[in-house]
């Protein structure tokens, strides 16, 4: 395997902080599924294994001033813009204190502008034109700022999703479009949704760049994006990168995904981005046996205390329903 | 007679008419081998193949398009909206194409779009939706809303049989809690006719969907202390069916409409308007509408249950319109 040369413009302590984003959103995700499985998570939870290199990857390109807009697949992108373990746990659990109070449910209106973060609705992929939105408003201001946001290899069949991709294209703005594929759209496989082999092939009829990269891998997502980023704040406008990956559970927690190949997974759980990302770590010599034994009892912990946080959390009283449905 | 779930006469009903009708197929999404988000089209691709169950990819604005165009061209589409909360997407196509172009130049378009709505399901802010309203403003299209397993299957056959755009809001809270006996055989319930769920003289509560359940729930909780309700359910929401609204107006004198979407622009304000108008002097107290605030559905379980009307808040408007 070659290394991404983004390694060389990461310095050890970098590497392990992708690691630890990483392995963090998969702790917090399989404690999510447990709980979900326990019935302490009412409502739904969407699975994010085989996701975890694409959202943290991507989102560690961003800048400070830089805004994201995460979809579902993205825990990975919310944790590490700073928005807390406790806050989301206590989200998916429909406590007061989770991100959106418990008005919206799991991943779905985690918006904190304060750690500029958009918020997403179900319809998909209702956050690429607010990207492109924020976009603008960088472009009219003078900023020097990019937004960032997400979409599945299923979204992409809708019209929203070209709108999108061409007004952005239009106006040269300083937007940066993920494509997660991860092969299927809840059950429905590539094969039936598009015909052509590349989602990014589709950013050449828009007029603007569109790369494929192994999604599997953080180092190239990483760069992937970085380049990306660069470009888009020299004001040479959008650019769409494909993460091919796979989506090793069921679409939400509710769903066995029983119906994808098991060899198809079996193939696919070969290249985990953890294991990937570990393996990378190791041939490198920047890991050690204690060093990731720490960083895990770490983030257990940290998870532990999210759980406990969440469940001492008040429920909502339900007249709390009434407040706040307009601006002041 | 077989006694089936509400989800098992929805499926029933398209099953029989796929049977009886080549012309009809199935549009949606992951609705062929995986059988639907709810399982309505379970074991259909296997029996009428992928000709006439067809998984869409997502692009409702262009798969509902397309069925109207088919049903132009002499097919009769039906299309399932995996949550009623993404029928937004296609919005464009059912409100100006559908519902106008008979008006316009007379091409028919027999289209069913199902919509599975509703909420209690703890499911969130698009999850949950109950966007009827946004149709019945529509003239064109006819809407209904079935509660019961009978109503279910003999609405969704005569919408399949209908030469209009018919949207069917099917209630996801009923797919597996509601079972009763449904005739066999050929018949159809025919749009544009509500139904007496129960006969009652003191207080008429009009509902449709969920909420016909919520509603004969509470006329049983009220009537122990002898207040005797009667219960229409309106099961079409375009066109509306006026007699019957007048009807149990005139028995009881004092009406309640329930429902679950929220209360502004909502369809209690048509049927109480339509009350105002025609028997006023009937009545005997204000006419009450309960519906949820007007807000969007929350999805913590205490903001969800202060949002949704229930049994126990219908009796209380019950007892307290009985008193007036
Ligand atoms: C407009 C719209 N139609 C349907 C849905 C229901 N739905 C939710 S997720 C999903 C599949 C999404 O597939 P993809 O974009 O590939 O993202 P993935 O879930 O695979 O990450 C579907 C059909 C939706 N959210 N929005
Ligand atoms: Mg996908």
């Amino acid at each position: 395997m070659t290394l991404a040369t983004a390694v060389r413009s990461l310095t050890r302590d970098d590497l392990h902080t992708l690691l630890y984003w990483m392995r963090l959103t998969r702790a917090f995700d399989d404690r999510v599924r447990l709980l979900y499985n326990q019935g302490r998570i009412p409502g739904a939870a969407f699975s994010q294994r085989g996701h975890e290199a694409i959202s943290v990857g991507s989102s560690f390109a961003l800048g400070p001033d830089d805004v994201v807009a995460p979809m579902h697949r993205d825990l990975g992108a919310y944790l590490l813009r700073g928005m807390t373990p406790r806050r989301i746990m206590a989200q998916m659990m429909g406590r007061v204190t989770g991100v959106s109070r418990g008005r919206d449910v799991n991943t779905h209106g985690m918006g904190d502008l304060s750690l500029n973060i958009i918020g997403y609705v179900s319809p998909l992929p209702d956050s690429m034109p607010l990207a492109v939105g924020a976009a603008l408003a960088f472009q009219y201001r003078g900023e020097a700022r990019v937004a960032l946001t997400y979409f599945g290899d299923g979204s992409s069949s809708e019209g929203g999703c070209h709108e999108s991709l061409n007004l952005a294209a239009v106006w040269r703005a300083p937007v940066v479009f993920i494509c997660e594929n991860n092969q299927y759209a809840y059950s429905t496989p590539l094969s039936r949704q598009l015909t052509v082999e590349n989602i990014a092939d589709r950013a050449a009829g828009y007029g603007f760049p569109g790369i494929v990269v192994d999604g599997n891998d953080v180092l190239a997502v990483y760069e992937a994006t970085q380049a990306a980023m660069a470009r888009a704040r020299r004001g040479d406008g959008p650019t769409l990168i494909e993460c091919k990956t796979m989506r090793m559970l069921g679409h939400a927690y509710h769903d066995d995904g029983s119906y994808v190949p098991r060899d198809l997974l079996d193939e696919w759980s070969r290249r985990d981005p953890l294991l990937v990302y570990e393996r990378q770590l190791r041939d490198l010599g920047a890991l050690t046996d204690d060093e990731l034994a720490a960083l895990d009892r770490r983030i257990a912990a940290q998870v532990d205390d999210a759980v406990d946080f969440a469940e001492a959390s008040p429920w909502p009283a339900g007249e709390d329903c009434l407040e706040g449905v307009y601006a002041l | 007679m077989t006694e089936l779930t509400y989800l098992q006469a929805i499926s029933a009903a398209l099953w029989e008419e796929m049977e009886a009708d080549e012309r009809v197929l199935l549009l949606g999404e992951d609705i062929g081998p995986f059988g639907g988000a709810f399982k309505v089209t379970k074991g259909f691709v296997e029996r009428f193949g992928e000709r006439r169950v067809m998984d869409m990819p997502m692009s409702e604005w262009a798969f509902v398009g397309a069925a109207i165009g088919a049903a132009m061209l002499g097919l009769r589409p039906v299309v399932e909206i995996q949550f009623a909360d993404f029928i937004a997407t296609p919005f464009d196509m059912i409100v100006n194409q559908a519902a106008t172009c008979y008006y316009r130049w007379q091409a028919p378009v027999p289209l069913v779009i199902r919509a599975p709505s509703g909420g209690g399901l703890r499911a969130g802010p698009f999850h949950s939706q109950n966007p009827e309203a946004w149709f019945v403003h529509r003239p064109g299209l006819k809407v209904v809303a079935p509660a019961s397993p009978r109503d279910a299957k003999g609405l969704l056959r005569a919408a399949i049989r209908d030469n209009n755009p018919v949207i069917y809001f099917e209630n996801k809270y009923l797919y597996r809690k509601v079972k009763e006996d449904v005739p066999d055989g050929d018949w159809t319930v025919p749009i544009g006719q509500a139904d007496v769920k129960r006969r009652g003289r003191d207080v008429s509560v009009i509902a449709y969907g969920s909420m016909v359940y919520e509603a004969l729930e509470a006329a049983e909780t009220v009537a122990a202390g002898g207040i005797d309700v009667e219960v229409l359910d309106l099961r079409t929401l375009l066109p509306l069916d006026r007699d019957a609204i007048l009807g149990t107006a005139e028995r009881t004198g004092k009406v309640i409409v329930v429902h679950e979407a929220t209360l502004t622009g909502g369809v209690g304000g048509e049927v109480t308007a339509i009350i105002a108008e025609h028997a006023f002097e009937l009545l005997d107290a204000p006419l009450v509408r309960l519906a949820a605030p007007d807000t969007p559905v929350p999805f913590s379980p205490p903001l969800e249950d202060f949002f949704r009307p229930n049994a126990v808040k219908i009796a209380e408007a019950v007892r307290k319109l009985a008193a007036y």
